[in-house]
């Protein structure tokens, strides 16, 4: 895949549709995902967030008849042309999931076997130290590193998870509402992680928290039904964070994000 | 008590409720107890059959084989064995001598062999524990007035010499260890066949295999093939591994060349048609654990950009396997207890020489047990009783290792 980071945007969608079967999730995407920002998609329950993130590397076709129409790029180059190997696609572009989910292994195994499945040849307490260095959970697991993840408070799972996913280098980080199922300090550090990463790493992330998007992220997309009656969801507007949430261009998502609505 | 509501419609019948669930959780403990009667009925059937009084006669008076007064059971070793050399036929004697040098012999086994080859005791009557138990002056006056040569004693037939023995036509020397082996060597070949190719075909039916017409039709194949009457895969195992793959399964294609022409009739085959009826149930358990695994799982798995195999033989098995291991044990317990199958793919019902190749004549303790209880003498039937109280050892033993492996390699999620 192409290593080059000469594009302008990482991720690029173009009237992307992806559907379910016969059935139409999403409609007609177009979104621009910048590099070392923090893009936020918000909007109501099931208008299809996740499953456009999904697409972003191609976790969608784990689940049952899913298929897009358009294109999703990284890199200026289509992650669905017949070419491309998903496995690829995924070790460019990591996710973290809604539920942490840590390999019922020890700590230190949940990120040494992830580097191990991609060849990494060199020191393996290196990278495991660095990658709990980078996601702030070295100082909390130092001394446990051969307990079980599932040990761990959901907080640390989660940043055990943001460990595993940064161990292999991506270029993406894909967060499907990562902290939806975390207490607020968990949340704030899980934030305060998200600052710090996007130094090295660009994160699209899923939330159902608007003080989160407003909070922690760049650019935010506001995702809908769509209007013609259908039951697909589309981004309605997308546009740097302040703007979205303090002017607005679409009256939904004003009535959205003041809390008017959804 | 609040105000009741305005909604019109309710009747709290609280009482008829609560009665109701009365009755069902009766039912449901009668179930229970109904169960529990049965399995203690079986096994006090079994016990009461394996011990007992027997009467037997001495085919050679001990008595005549006093030396200078001295009673049989005080010979010395040597003395015995002299005895022995002067009873026996050279041929057996010579026999006895290279299966085991009678200088290595200890003195009980020695005499062991006196009893057997020279006094030969014959049964003339059993009895049931239960009788034993409750009318013993009766059967000694019975003994006394019918058999007056007759010894009487109370026996366990089920006792260490009883496993470690070899078969013998002779109930009074009669082993089971034959068919111990050879249900051993048998279930070896159900096992090797069974686990790897039911697990392979439950990871491919899961993780591999589309949706479609095809493979619905296969998974409603194995479904049903788990129904299918034990006898029809004897037939099955005789028409293929007895006689299509004859060579193979006489061992002639590896250049043994069995004296006792087996012709396929071979613990081989047993393993393999066994292995065959219980394929389907192994896959089916594989399956159900395979799908147990939680999407999350998989999801964290691809989601660092392993591929399908790494996920599968990382995370999928691993998490899986305390559930196969269960479904397969069940398997391996059905298989160790079959008897149908055996008869069509030919078990021995009487070989008295161990299996010690997989192209071995063979028997199992099921088919031992089925064949002792056909008999008309009651001496067999309480044989087959010990041997049933065998069978449940070798089973619970072999469950409980299966158990422990187990929950070596269960995991939390």
């Amino acid at each position: 895949m192409n290593n080059n980071s000469d594009h302008k945007y990482v991720i690029e969608t173009h009237d992307l549709d992806i559907y379910y079967g016969t059935f139409k999730a999403v409609t007609d995407v177009n979104l621009q995902v910048e590099r070392n920002a923090i893009t936020a998609i918000i909007g109501p329950s099931g208008c299809g967030k996740s499953t456009l993130l999904r697409a972003f590397n191609r976790m969608n076709e784990l689940y049952a008849n899913s298929s897009i129409r358009g294109d999703v790029c990284f890199n200026g180059q289509d992650i669905y042309a017949r070419e491309v190997d998903p496995v690829e696609v995924r070790y460019r572009v990591g996710m973290v999931f809604q539920k942490p989910n840590p390999f019922p292994k020890s700590i230190y195994e949940n990120i040494a076997w992830t580097a191990r499945i991609h060849g990494y040849k060199g020191k393996m307490d290196e990278i495991v130290e660095s990658s709990l260095h980078q996601a702030a959970l070295w100082d909390e697991v130092k001394d446990k590193l051969h307990q079980s993840g599932l040990s761990l408070s959901g907080g640390q799972q989660q940043r055990l998870c943001i460990a595993r996913a940064i161990s292999i280098q991506p270029e993406v980080i894909l967060m499907d509402e990562p902290a939806s199922a975390l207490d607020p300090i968990a949340t704030l550090k899980i934030e305060e992680l998200m600052q710090e990463l996007k130094k090295n790493y660009t994160i699209v992330i899923v939330t159902h928290n608007m003080q989160q998007a407003a909070r922690a992220s760049d650019y935010t997309a506001m995702m809908m039904l769509s209007r013609d009656g259908e039951r697909s969801g589309t981004v309605i507007e997308f546009d740097e964070t302040t703007r979205i949430f303090t002017n607005p261009k679409d009256k939904r998502t004003e009535d959205y994000v003041t809390g008017r609505f959804g | 008590m609040k105000e009741q509501a305005v909604v019109q419609g309710f009747a709290n019948d609280l009482e008829g409720r609560k009665r109701k669930g009365v009755i069902w959780h009766v039912f449901f403990q009668i179930s229970t107890v109904v169960g529990i009667i049965a399995l203690i009925a079986l096994l006090l059937n079994v016990i009461d059959g394996a011990f007992g009084y027997v009467a037997y006669e001495a085919r050679v008076d001990p008595d005549t084989l006093a030396v200078n007064g001295t009673p049989i059971e005080d010979q010395s070793k040597e003395q015995l064995v002299a005895l022995l050399q002067s009873s026996l036929s050279s041929g057996a004697y010579n026999k006895l001598d290279k299966e085991k040098p009678f200088a290595d012999r200890s003195r009980e086994e020695v005499y062991q062999l006196v009893v057997e080859r020279i006094i030969r005791p014959k049964v003339v009557q059993v009895w049931k524990l239960w009788p034993s138990l409750t009318q013993a002056d009766q059967i000694r006056a019975t003994v006394e007035q019918d058999h007056p040569g007759a010894e009487l004693d109370f026996v366990s037939w089920l006792t260490t010499d009883f496993v470690t023995r070899p078969q013998s036509s002779e109930p009074l020397t009669a082993g089971v260890r034959t068919a111990i082996l050879g249900s051993l060597w048998t279930i070896l070949f159900t096992i090797l066949l069974a686990f790897p190719i039911g697990v392979g075909a439950a990871i491919y039916l899961e993780e591999y295999a589309a949706e479609n017409w095809f493979n619905r039709i296969i998974q409603t194949n194995i479904n049903n093939l788990a129904g299918v009457p034990s006898i029809v895969y004897g037939i099955l195992g005789l028409a293929i591994f007895v006689r299509a793959l004859e060579a193979f399964t006489s061992g002639k294609m590896f250049g043994i060349v069995n004296l006792t022409s087996a012709n396929g009739r071979t613990v081989l085959s047993a393993g393999f048609t066994l292995g065959l009826l219980v394929l389907p149930i192994v896959i089916i358990n594989a399956q159900e654990a395979i799908r147990a695994v939680p999407r999350s799982l998989r999801n964290a798995s691809f989601g660092v950009g392993a591929t399908k195999w790494q996920t599968v033989w990382s995370h999928v098995l691993p998490n899986a396997m305390p559930g196969i291991l269960t479904g397969t044990i069940l398997a391996i317990s059905r298989a160790i207890g079959e008897t149908a199958p055996l008869v069509v793919v030919g078990a021995s019902t009487a070989i008295s020489f161990d299996p010690s190749s997989p192209f071995s004549k063979f028997t199992t303790l099921p088919i031992q047990i089925y064949q002792w209880t056909s008999r008309p003498q009651d001496e067999f039937r309480s044989l087959a009783a010990a041997s049933i109280l065998v069978l449940l050892v070798l089973l619970l033993s072999l469950n409980a290792s299966a158990v422990l492996l187990r929950n070596r390699f269960s995991r939390r999620f």
